[in-house]
Formats: C-alpha cells, sequence, structure tokens
C-alpha cells in the first residue's frame, strides 16, 4: 500500500501528556535548529502547563500537564509559536574534545580503517578534520548524537552488538557519530575515547553537551590523556567552549 | 544514622520517588514508580509527603528491621505480610518497632508494591530526586537495587493515627487505553485492525524500562526505523520484529522505531500491574478523552488520600478487634 503524502511542519499527539512538533521526518541541520530555537522559547518564556522539551533531530517533544493546559490548546499555541520562529540569537557553544584514538576503547580502529582501505592514521585525520553538529542527547544521560561525520567515514552498524562499551568511547552508527556518555551496550563502531566526562551527576554542571553545540575532535597521545584522567577523577577538568 | 535495614530483599526492590523533572532534553528519563497512585496511597497511610522516597518490588518484597520506631505501608496490590508471627494486611498502617522483624511475601495479581516507612528513605537526592534509575545507576541507594545487609536513612516521621484505605482504587477493567500515534501513520487500516482487534499476553519480558508483548505481529507499512524522536512514558514502539514494546517508567529518552499508540496515562499503572501471562486487549480513545481520564483521575487520587479512614474507626464499626 502507498503510503500517503505526509506534509510538516505538524504537530501530534504522544498520549495524554504529551506531544510531539514534527518539522520533518528527515535529518536536516536548518530544521534542527528550528527545533532547538523553538526549544528556547519555551524555555525562555514558558507555557504554563509545559513540564519538559525533548529537542530530537527533527522533532521537539513537548511534555504537559494536561489539568493545567489541554492538549488542543498547546497544539494551537505551538503552531503560532512555530508560525512567529526567529532563528535563534544563542551562538553555538564549539567544544574541542580530546581523544585516544585506538587502543583498548578504539577495538574497531584498525578493521575500519582496513575496510575503507586506508590507514588507521588517516582515518584519524579524517575524523579529527571535520566539526560535527550535537543534533540531540538522547538515548541515556548526556549521550550526544552527532552530525557532520565525513561521506566517506560512514559505517553500518555491528550485526551483533557489543555488551559492554565504556563511557567516552568515539563511535560511528551509519551516518552518525557519537560520544557515549555512560557505559553499555551498543552495536556501533568504536574508534577511541575522550577522557572528559560527559555526564558526572557529582559536577555544578552534571551535563558537558546540549542540542545545537559544535564538536571537533583533537588526538591527544597516552601522557596527555593520563593527565587529563587525572584531572577528571580529582574533579578538577571542567571543559569549557572554546 | 540508620533506619531501615534490609535483611532479605526480593529479586527487585528499589527506593523511588515521584521521579525526575525537567531532564528528558540531557539523556535522563523520570524514573518513578510504575504504579504511581499505589505509590501515592502508601506515602499517605503513613502521613508522609507525596514526594517523599519508598520502597518499590517486583514480585516479591523481603525482609526488614528497624532501628527506631516506624509506621509503615504496604500498598500495589493483595500481599502477605507479617510482622514476627503476626498477619497484617496492605493498604493500611501499620507499627513496627526495634527487634521486631517485617516479612512481604509474593504480590497476588499485582506486579509492583510498595513499602512506604513514616519519614520517607532519606538517600541523597541525585539530580533533584531519590528516584533510582538503574540502567544508568543514578539515585535511590547507590543506584542499584537494594541486596540484604544494606541500610537505609530515613528521615523525620509526622504523627498522625492509624490510616486505612477502605475502598480498592483500582477496580477490574477489559481494556488498556492507547491514543493513536504519534507515528499511527506508519500502520494500514490492516495492522491497526489486528491491534485493536486481537488480544496481546503480557510477556515475562519486561523490567522498569519496558514491558514486551506477546501476540500477534504487526507490521509498519514505511518500515520499522524512524529517524529517532521523543519517547513519551508508554509508547508502543514496534521493531522490525513486529512485536510491540511498552516504554515505562525506566525507559531511554528518546527511540528509533515507529511509535503506533501511546497508552493512556490512566491505563500506564494498569499495565505495569498486569500479571505476565495474562491477555490485554487495546481499546483506542482521543486525546481529549485520555486527558479527560487523566483529570478525574487525578481529582479521584486526591480525594481518595484526604479521606482515608482511621483504622481505628473502621474496625470498630465493623465489629472487628483493633490490632
Amino acid at each position: 500500500m502507498e503510503a500517503e503524502a505526509v506534509t510538516f511542519p505538524r504537530i501530534v499527539a504522544c498520549g495524554d501528556s504529551a506531544l510531539s512538533v514534527e518539522l520533518s521526518d528527515r535529518i536536516d541541520e536548518a530544521l534542527n535548529d528550528r527545533v532547538i530555537a523553538l526549544a528556547e522559547t519555551l524555555t525562555t518564556d514558558p507555557l504554563p502547563g509545559v513540564e519538559e522539551v525533548v529537542p530530537t533531530y527533527r522533532s521537539l517533544m513537548v511534555v504537559y500537564d494536561p489539568s493545567i493546559i489541554r492538549g488542543a490548546v498547546l497544539t494551537h499555541e505551538l503552531g503560532k509559536r512555530l508560525r512567529g520562529l526567529e532563528p535563534s540569537d544563542v551562538t553555538a557553544r564549539r567544544f574541542t574534545i580530546p581523544v585516544v584514538y585506538g587502543g583498548q576503547a578504539g577495538l574497531d580502529l584498525e578493521e575500519l580503517a582496513a575496510m575503507k582501505g586506508f590507514t588507521p592514521a588517516r582515518l584519524v585525520e579524517l575524523h579529527s578534520a571535520a566539526e560535527y553538529r550535537v543534533y540531540m542527547i538522547g538515548f541515556a544521560p548526556g549521550f550526544a548524537y552527532l552530525g557532520g561525520l565525513p561521506d566517506i567515514l560512514h559505517t553500518p552498524r555491528l550485526a551483533t552488538p557489543r555488551q559492554r562499551v565504556e563511557a567516552g568511547s568515539i563511535g560511528i552508527g551509519g551516518k552518525q557519530a557519537s560520544i557515549n556518555s555512560v557505559a553499555g551496550p551498543s552495536g556501533w563502531r568504536f574508534i577511541g575515547r575522550t577522557p572528559l566526562r560527559l555526564f558526572d551527576p557529582d559536577r555544578a554542571e552534571p551535563f558537558l553537551l546540549r542540542a545545537g553545540d559544535r564538536v571537533r575532535f583533537r588526538p591527544v597521545g597516552q601522557e596527555e590523556a593520563a593527565e587529563i584522567d587525572g584531572a577528571v577523577a580529582a574533579g578538577r577538568m571542567i571543559m569549557e567552549p572554546a | 544514622m540508620i533506619g531501615l535495614m534490609v535483611r532479605q530483599a526480593g529479586p527487585m526492590v528499589t527506593v523511588q520517588d515521584l521521579g525526575r523533572r525537567g531532564l528528558q532534553h540531557a539523556g535522563v528519563s523520570g524514573s518513578g514508580p510504575m504504579d504511581a497512585p499505589s505509590f501515592r496511597i502508601a506515602n499517605a497511610l503513613v502521613a508522609n509527603a507525596k514526594g517523599d522516597a519508598a520502597l518499590e518490588f517486583a514480585g516479591t518484597g523481603g525482609t526488614f528491621e528497624v532501628s527506631r520506631p516506624v509506621r509503615f505501608a504496604v500498598t500495589g496490590g493483595a500481599v502477605g505480610i507479617r510482622i514476627d508471627d503476626k498477619a497484617v494486611r496492605p493498604w493500611e498502617s501499620h507499627d513496627l518497632f526495634p527487634g521486631s522483624t517485617l516479612v512481604i511475601g509474593g504480590l497476588r495479581n499485582a506486579v509492583w508494591g510498595y513499602l512506604a516507612v513514616s519519614g520517607g528513605i532519606d538517600t541523597p537526592p541525585v539530580l533533584g530526586s531519590r528516584a533510582t534509575h538503574l540502567r544508568s545507576g543514578l539515585g535511590g541507594h547507590r543506584g542499584r537495587r537494594l541486596q540484604a545487609g544494606d541500610s537505609l536513612p530515613l528521615g523525620d516521621a509526622v504523627s498522625s493515627p492509624h490510616l486505612c484505605l477502605c475502598t480498592p482504587w483500582r477496580s477490574a477493567q477489559r481494556f488498556i487505553h492507547v491514543v493513536p500515534g504519534p507515528q499511527d501513520d506508519y500502520f494500514d487500516t490492516q495492522a491497526w485492525a489486528i491491534f485493536l482487534g486481537q488480544p496481546f499476553t503480557v510477556s515475562a519480558m519486561r523490567d522498569r524500562m519496558a514491558q514486551m508483548l506477546d501476540g500477534p505481529v504487526l507490521r509498519s507499512r514505511r518500515g520499522h526505523d524512524i529517524v529517532s524522536d521523543g519517547t513519551a512514558a508508554g509508547s508502543i514502539q514496534v521493531p522490525g520484529s513486529g512485536r510491540p514494546i511498552v516504554l515505562m517508567a525506566e525507559r531511554q529518552t528518546t527511540g528509533g522505531y515507529p511509535k503506533i499508540a501511546t497508552v493512556a496515562s490512566v491505563d500506564f499503572p494498569r499495565l505495569a500491574q498486569t500479571p505476565s501471562g495474562r491477555d490485554i486487549r487495546f481499546r483506542r480513545v482521543s486525546r481529549e478523552r485520555a486527558e479527560d481520564l487523566l483529570i478525574a483521575e487525578k481529582l479521584a487520587l486526591g480525594d481518595a488520600l484526604a479521606n482515608l479512614a482511621e483504622k481505628s474507626a473502621i474496625l470498630d464499626a465493623s465489629g472487628d478487634h483493633p490490632q
């Protein structure tokens, strides 16, 4: 059966206490900017009854209390905001993330380079030359989904996921790149690790990254990584955007 | 300061409060109780504030002792409870003194039980909440399920008469109400007919994160991968296997499978409390209707909590002996 065409934007129900403002069904940088800008208006100029906003690649989930604002009214209000939406005037934060490529945490580096027909060093060069965009934080606390992976590095996920991948692992899954924030199972391919902690509940600012940030990776050696590890463990390493 | 000692713990006992708020954008789902009304009733029975932390257990409770006199209540379903050799009832408050042992057995016809202790469980809040988030090891007691030997601090108790919930909070109901979407249009009329027309079996593959359903296979007409979007509590996602998965309290905050529908908030705890192997049927309702049901339930719960009966009066009236 042929699916009928869907027109965007549209606002759809996610049950009785959340709805989704969908701008597209594809990944697109300009639309992700609009998602984040809409989220910002709801943070700076809140609507009563709105409890959470969750920006994702191409849609904004809005969690609400229907005893304060009904979904139909909220849909109307969000439609108005969307029509009058100005591009965000917040300048994107830029981070440079130190990465130890290869080794224990970069299990797939050599195989991935071999698959692509170049050396591991060339792969590192390509991966660290690109600028990435944090499209969304999702799945797990602080987990960063990155766009901007060079086409040549796009690689399907593993057929069989690994049971445990460490926090800080630098991954590639299809067209996407990731920085894993917590340890857990994953079917992505991993080429290195950052000693930085994307998520640390004991820190004044527990989450390093947020949707809309830009990220570059900087290769570091074991020695520098060990220094950063020490500083992070002592709670000193608070990364500032640069 | 030690308050509640765990001598034996059931397989899944965690500290929960009403959950984390406002952090889904950072990848942290709310966690909190699988059956929030039962949790709130347990706290109210011991005069705790609604946001105080209590224990949630799956199936079997455990064996507990206290280092100071407390009042406690167990809710969630029918369950055998003993203080030393004396059997006591759920859905009402009791005293527990140092030197006595509280044993909470297995729930009958329910899955999630709650043990509230006067003063509340006073573990340190993490990201604004004491709720345990097992997958990320956050909150509660060291971010994990409880085990024998754990000791939990208790907050300051408020004195109150012994209380009891006289009328059962939840009545039997044939259907789990669902609101179509957000990806209802990924499923054609045939898939919808199956979804609403045939029973699904509550699988034993279940935890605080997700509930798997057995039964007929659901096929999306536009594939089973979407560009990941937000996942509300009760989302029914359909992966490539065609077997629906309902996302529960400790779900991931985003997901890449199409979601045919979302369980109405009032029926979320009802689904959570349905024993494994039991059949359920879905019934479609509009968002407006589901909102109406939720608003009505909020009022009804407020009434129930405000009108908990003093136990001695009830027992006297029924001719029963006060315990």
